[in-house]
């Protein structure tokens, strides 16, 4: 088990680097984390996911850093999760119809074909990722890279553990 | 608005923050903000190494609550000052440390005297900054003074590349503090404060946990009247010793590790803890699974983060300590028409029972070795306890701590949750300086003593008569105890020479006055003579038993309810 916690951040120096030291030292494993602007001048987000750790203490020390403004966990059941992944596969030309076809099925799009490869990108939910790939693995998988999940609540459903400093 | 230099902005600044003294060693990065300095009317308390500037700026902000504040250079200067930063963490000791840094535009190209500052200090501070424009300066000082004072205090850190220092810019009175991301809470909970007097009322062997956060809070009196109106036992953890008078009927001593016998096992037996600024800090605790395993817990504490960090009360609630007891209070006066609480005559009665039986002891033979303890009492006499108690870090801490009778906060000043040998002098200085007509004594440990002594010239070199018993017992006492008690007596790396240095003499040449007692008739008298002086910093070594072990004792890891009484115990 894990949890996602869905973490805005002010742009200053060193924040990320805060978070990531913080859950380190603390011996919070860090599954994913992935951050970028959001729509309000100065701050940014960071979805991390953690391990099954006292996710209580992880938010709570996260309050602490004086850099963060809101912590909030994600339920799955109650979240949009999404993840792109670039895969490349090892397909000769006898293979890489089916490999196609298969990456059809999953909507990865084909964005580099190559003597012996062919790399795709798809973009969803965690688990599709995880899915698509162990179809595709006994073609060979020859290189793969992932964006760390981002997520957010549905539309009504977020639920803050808690806010800066109360209870 | 007025046209000046960074550095003269950051003068200006700490001036603004209602500074009066700086502890500092400069450098070349620090360089132009120490220009300014000189038409300051900050006084700069020039230390002999950066780790005494740090525990200097701690001792100052112990003793009187406020703010100190450290300055060093880039490089060597700002590593020096790590190990008092993670002290002041550990102990939630406010003070704000200004380093140099290289240029903006040499940083991270390994410059001459680069380190990296803010990097290392984040985590051993509660915030840092790394000034990039020169116009944030103020601000930058102004929101490091607020997060130190406020909430959870502690060290809080400004790297100012000396570029910077040099730019021009306008001083302008800083913007009002504007963090979203911090907003320490005040009053607690209303329902929770309601739920701790249910608990209260019902508790038959309730006892007072309480911690330094009552002594960062100056809610001593609050507590005084908390514990009295509830007729609650109390005891006071190491960093609060002075919280709550030792003189009352009520007080226990301290817990834990080297606590008293009655502290200890009154936890064990409770059937309610209130936790008052405190950590559960495994010192205390021992085995957290068997720690006080009847008790309800309400534990109040400032940082949301202490709660359910080892155990999970029954009732959080996280506020100002001294708001709280307030709010409590009242609640408890409200349920007191008509109502009332538990009769508690026989738990203070069991608890009369320990303190009859097991109290603190140690035989001093006449003419046998002095023991550590009989120093610290023949000094708490000579005194009437009328003095702040400075100490290292060792067995001498723990005597003093158990020995000494507290009778007011602020009056207990030591390395808690670090353990830093080396922090009695500097601390003492820091004190002294804040506090010039209190008597300041530091109990220090020949070991501890060692790591800081130089600082003895900055006590004599800025007029600092700070006083200094230094606890001889030839070595790392404390290791050595360990070894004794778990090593089969292998002594490894803990014995030093009783003779080298020869501490009066030393003392003597940093322009001290240096005595020596061996005898424990010659003690008091040495001690008479040591409080005589009063216009010298004085040194008196006192060479105390060096097989003298400290109870009682919880071992490391185990459980409060085997607590040692002596080594055969064990
Ligand atoms: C900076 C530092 N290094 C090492 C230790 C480990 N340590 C704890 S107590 C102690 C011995 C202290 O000796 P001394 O100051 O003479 O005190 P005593 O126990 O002899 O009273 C040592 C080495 C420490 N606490 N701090
Ligand atoms: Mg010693």
């Amino acid at each position: 088990m894990h949890h996602t916690l869905s973490v805005t951040v002010q742009d200053k120096p060193g924040v990320l680097a805060r978070v990531a030291s913080m859950c380190s030292l603390r011996g919070f494993n860090i599954r994913s984390l992935a951050v970028g602007p959001i729509h309000h001048a100065g701050l940014s987000k960071i979805t991390l996911v953690v391990d099954d750790v006292e996710v209580e203490q992880v938010t709570k020390q996260l309050h602490k850093l004086v850099n963060i403004l809101k912590v909030s966990e994600l339920d799955p059941n109650e979240s949009l999760e999404r993840e792109v992944m670039l895969v490349r596969v090892s397909a000769d030309p006898g293979t890489r119809r089916e490999v196609r076809d298969t990456a059809e099925v999953f909507g990865a799009t084909t964005i580099d074909v190559g003597a012996n490869s062919v790399t795709f990108e798809l973009c969803d939910h965690p688990q599709r990722l995880t899915d698509f790939l162990s179809l595709v693995a006994h073609y060979g998988v020859l290189d793969l890279v992932k964006s760390g999940r981002i997520a957010m609540a549905r539309d009504g459903k977020a639920k803050t553990r808690s806010t800066a400093g109360e209870q | 608005m007025t046209k000046m230099t960074g550095a003269e902005a950051l003068i200006k600044s700490l001036e603004h923050e209602g500074v009066e003294v700086a502890f500092g060693v400069p450098g070349g990065a620090i360089l132009p903000a120490y220009d300014p300095i000189l038409d300051s009317p900050i006084r700069h308390v020039l230390a002999r190494h950066e780790q005494g500037a740090g525990h200097m700026a701690e001792g100052y902000a112990h003793a009187t609550g406020r703010v100190g504040v450290v300055i060093a250079t880039s490089g060597p200067g700002a590593t020096n000052i790590m190990t008092p930063l993670q002290d002041a963490l550990m102990d939630s000791v406010p003070i704000v440390a200004i380093t140099g840094q290289v240029s903006l535009s040499s940083m991270g190209n390994d410059a001459f005297q680069e380190a990296p500052t803010s990097g290392m200090a984040m985590h051993c501070t509660k915030h840092t900054f790394l000034v990039t424009d020169a116009n944030e300066i103020c601000e930058a000082v102004h929101q490091a003074f607020h997060l130190a004072s406020t909430g959870r205090k502690g060290p809080v850190l400004i790297d100012i590349p000396k570029d910077l220092l040099a730019t021009e810019v306008e001083w302008h009175e800083p913007a009002p503090v504007d963090l979203p991301g911090y907003k320490p809470s005040r009053g607690g909970h209303k329902r929770q404060i309601d739920r701790a007097i249910d608990l209260i009322m019902k508790a038959r062997r309730p006892v007072l946990y309480v911690g330094g956060g009552i002594i960062a809070a100056d809610a001593s009196d609050q507590l005084l009247q908390f514990a009295e109106e509830t007729n609650t036992p109390v005891t006071t953890t190491l960093m609060a010793r002075g919280a709550f008078p030792d003189t009352h009927r009520l007080a226990l001593g301290m817990p834990g590790m080297h606590g008293t016998y009655t502290a200890v096992t009154a936890m064990q037996r409770a059937d309610l803890l209130v936790a008052l600024g405190t950590r559960f800090d495994d010192r205390v605790t021992g085995d957290p699974a068997t720690f006080a395993p009847n008790a309800k817990v309400i534990h109040v504490d400032i940082d949301p983060a202490e709660i359910g960090k080892v155990r999970n009360p029954e009732v959080p609630i996280v506020g100002d300590v001294g708001i709280i007891l307030g709010q409590l209070g009242s609640e408890l006066a409200r349920r007191l028409t008509d109502g009332t609480l538990p009769d508690r005559s026989t738990w203070l009665e069991t608890i009369a029972g320990w303190q009859a039986q097991h109290p603190l002891g140690y035989e001093q033979e006449p003419s046998g070795p002095v023991k550590a303890q009989y120093v610290v009492e023949q000094l708490l006499n000579a005194t009437d306890g009328d003095a702040i108690v400075v100490s290292g870090v060792g067995q001498h801490q723990m005597w003093a701590s158990q020995f000494w009778s507290f009778s007011k906060p602020r009056t207990w000043i030591n390395s808690g949750g670090l353990g830093t040998m080396g922090f009695a002098v500097p601390a003492a200085i820091g004190a002294k300086v804040a506090v010039p007509d209190e008597l300041v004594i530091a109990i220090d440990g020949d070991g501890s003593f060692q790591m800081t002594f130089q600082e003895m010239v900055t006590a004599a070199a800025e007029q600092v008569p700070i006083k200094v018993v230094l606890i001889n017992n030839g070595g790392y006492g404390m290791v050595k105890q360990w070894q004794t008690l778990f090593y089969d007596r292998r002594y490894s790396a803990v014995e030093l020479s009783l003779d080298v240095p020869n501490f009066p003499a030393l003392a003597e040449s940093c322009g001290w006055v240096g005595l020596a007692a061996e005898t424990p008739d010659e003690i008091g008298p040495a001690i008479r003579k040591m409080l005589s002086v009063d216009d010298r910093p004085v040194l008196l070594e006192v060479r105390t038993d060096p097989e003298e072990m400290v109870f009682p004792m919880v071992p490391a890891g185990g459980s409060c309810d085997d607590i040692a009484l002596g080594p055969e115990d064990l």
